[in-house]
């Protein structure tokens, strides 16, 4: 399946392993947060990549000590419509410091892309070729935004704020 | 009031950018009806039974008078020539062309206007005190802080697909005129032991199928926690909000099941971690904003008013209207006034494009151009020198728009109703229209006294039945409109929510039964007692008695 990271289309060099399924030979993997919980030493042992796969009822808790040796966290999307992963996308990468590869799968569409990228994701598995067409056009959309999400955008408050600040300045 | 700076602006004129693209790509077959959906519901536009509906913010119901102006010339360009106003102090245009929406979009974006988070799964427009920033009965201008509030929630990227829709009501006044413990978050600014001012925050509250008083999560919330705190509560919902089933996915249900003890352990903790990050509202943001609705010019008034005096005495109907639709404003010669958008045999909340234009003229001349959208569908002018209430008043009554019948029995709250929605199971409008005839005898009406009659066409309560004093729901039987009568709802700071009384009544018989309960009420209230004194001394039982005795 394409994969659209950082708004560029690329080869997915990981494999899903489901419950179940005997690990690939070679090559990373992405396991659920059961395996990975199971088989954890001996997926670490792989050293050859690992990421992990959150169901969106799973607490992004449990990750924690273990974020900064994982290569991807996946999280789902049912549906557009469930929006529970936005949250475990935030605190992954604001209360957690997850700095990797964060990959949103499922029913990704091109117009929740920007409120993913907001969240801290990156990556997107693009089961909807549109995905991959419309990247510029679906995160260009806006150039401002009100919230602080840690996503390194400036918000609209700080703006005004750098604003004042250079205004007393000029009068001063 | 609140003006748009240059960030503001380019925001809504990008969303209006975005969403012509989405139209197009709608209209050119790229994006299935499916998957529009959800982008034109942000938008606030429905598919309703007849046409497409356009729902528009008023946010914490304040319009400029150039606002108001523009609606009426959207009323004229884009519908039938008028608009209805809401219980969510919106406004709908029903009569929209899904090609033209784009235009109407930009048209409203000239005024800083737009229909983003109007409807979905997310934080829709913020309500408050129609009165905010005149009443005198008021701590504070609370719309300083629903500005606060929409900014932080205008296209929330972690709150844009909730479990369900996410409504916030504030009052700045300890008389809540804004329904706040009907809402999923009602915030209650008031002093602390200490003098400060903050906020009380209220979770859990709702009408529709299960309607639940909100409770209490915090007695004291700083002002600058604010947005940390709704973030906190937010999030909480966002995780453990019911996704299962449509009906229980609001958050009161989540915070019936789980209790509210651990409903506020759970929002504490969370917030805990956030509460002294970004979100925190330094003194200046909440100074910058206030500046926005720094109040008008007003001028020293004579304590005299011989001309309005001798109106008074001179025209009964003057004197009526000044007794029942005024409300004591902060600043002494000035006053409160508010257009009754209840005239007799019409819909609640409707206003023709005249109209608008009319009060957007009266807000300009005597109003320092500012207007209201109140909850119970009545437009306001909010600072009205004693001295030009004369001529207020027969410019309002020119239009229709001075029937003295404010919070009385024809002040009707109903919504659209079967005539429009296509989730209503029966009319409410005709029901409004035929109460407002049989009590057309003003008279009568202002012996009846302080009565809200509030009518939903379907249980989604967007008629606010359960809160009213008379509550009205219509329901569907082998294809024939039944109305169900609930008695002793009331959405102010005693909120409670009304008794079922019986079997549901005809559309025949709805408007007997009514008169039938009033006729009770007048023969058993004590003294000055309200209808909804009277039937909280008395409970339903008389009542009932009474009405399905004749039936």
């Amino acid at each position: 399946m394409p994969l659209l990271k950082n708004g560029k289309e690329v080869e997915d060099p990981w494999h899903l392993a489901v419950d179940g399924d005997a690990l690939p030979v070679n090559g990373p993997v992405i396991v659920f947060l059961a395996r990975w919980k199971a088989e954890r030493e001996a997926l670490l042992r792989r050293n050859i990549g690992v990421g992990v796969r959150l169901k969106n009822t799973d607490k992004v808790a449990e990750l924690a000590d273990d974020l900064d040796r994982l290569g991807v966290v996946a999280l789902e999307f049912p549906k557009f419509s469930d929006g529970r992963a936005y949250t475990q996308a935030r605190l992954l990468r604001e209360r957690y410091a997850y700095r990797g590869e964060l990959r949103a799968t499922g029913n990704v569409l091109p117009d929740q892309l920007l409120f993913m990228h907001r969240c801290g994701f990156d990556a997107f598995e693009a089961t909807d070729p549109r995905v991959l067409r419309n990247w510029e056009n679906v995160v260009g959309a806006f150039s401002l935004f009100y919230q602080p999400t840690g996503d390194g955008r400036a918000t609209v408050n700080g703006l005004r704020q750098t604003r004042a600040a250079s205004d007393n300045e000029g009068s001063r | 009031m609140y003006a748009y700076d240059e960030y503001d602006q380019a925001i809504v004129d990008q969303r209006v950018s975005q969403f012509r693209d989405q139209v197009r790509r709608r209209i050119a077959g790229e994006l299935s009806e499916d998957e529009f959906r959800p982008l034109r519901l942000q938008n606030g536009l429905y598919l309703q039974l007849h046409a497409y509906m356009l729902r528009i913010a008023v946010p914490y119901g304040t319009l400029s008078s150039a606002q108001l102006r523009q609606l009426g010339y959207i009323a004229r360009r884009y519908d039938r020539n008028y608009g209805h106003f809401t219980t969510r102090q919106n406004i709908q245009f029903n009569w929209i062309k899904l090609e033209e929406t784009p235009d109407l979009l930009a048209d409203l974006a000239r005024v800083q206007m737009h229909g983003i988070q109007t409807s979905g799964n997310c934080i829709r427009n913020i309500t408050a005190d129609q009165y905010a920033g005149a009443a005198a009965d008021e701590i504070e201008d609370g719309r300083v802080y629903c500005e606060i509030m929409r900014q932080w929630s205008t296209f929330h990227p972690e709150f844009s697909f909730l479990p369900r829709k996410f409504k916030i009501a504030l009052t700045g006044s300890p008389n809540d005129r804004a329904a706040v413990r009907v809402h999923d978050i009602g915030i209650r600014m008031h002093r602390n032991a200490a003098g400060e001012i903050g906020f009380e925050v209220m979770v859990g509250g709702g009408q529709g199928r299960t309607p639940m008083i909100a409770k209490t999560i915090r007695e004291f919330l700083p002002k600058e926690h604010l947005l940390s705190y709704l973030e906190a509560i937010l999030r909480v919902y966002n995780q453990f909000g019911r996704r299962d089933n449509l009906f229980k996915a609001r958050i009161k249900i989540l915070v019936h099941e789980i209790g509210v003890e651990k409903m506020r352990a759970a929002v504490e903790d969370e917030w805990q971690q956030i509460k002294d990050g970004p979100l925190v509202l330094p003194q200046a943001t909440i100074d910058a904003i206030a500046a926005h609705f720094a109040p008008p010019d007003y001028r020293p008034q004579a304590a005299e008013q011989p001309e309005v005096e001798r109106l008074r005495r001179s025209d009964g109907e003057f004197a009526l209207w000044e007794r029942t639709n005024l409300f004591p404003h902060k600043v002494p010669g000035y006053v409160i006034v508010n257009a009754s958008l209840k005239p007799e045999g019409l819909a609640p909340g409707d206003a023709t494009a005249e109209q608008m234009e009319i009060v957007a003229d009266l807000a300009d001349r005597y109003s320092f151009s500012e207007v209201r959208v109140t909850h119970a569908q009545n437009l306001v002018l909010p600072h009205v020198a004693v001295k030009d209430l004369p001529e207020v008043w027969r410019r309002l009554r020119e239009i229709g728009f001075a029937t003295p019948n404010l919070g009385l029995i024809t002040d009707i709250i109903a919504c659209p109703g079967l005539d429009y929605c296509s989730l209503a199971n029966a009319r409410s409008i005709p029901v409004a229209q035929r109460l407002t005839h049989r009590f057309s005898d003003l008279a009568r009406v202002h012996d009846i006294g302080e009565l809200q009659i509030k009518i939903s066409g379907c249980i989604n309560a967007c008629g606010h039945h359960h809160v009213g004093h008379i509550g009205i729901l219509g329901v569907e039987k082998n294809g024939e409109e039944f109305y169900q009568i609930t008695l002793g709802g009331s959405a102010d700071q005693d909120a409670s929510i009304g008794t079922i009384l019986g079997p549901a009544v005809s559309s025949k018989a709805v408007i007997d039964a009514v008169d039938n309960l009033i006729g009770t009420y007048l023969d058993i209230r004590q003294g000055r007692e309200t209808f909804l004194h009277t039937v909280r001394r008395v409970g339903v039982a008389p009542f009932k008695e009474r009405l399905y005795a004749t039936a």
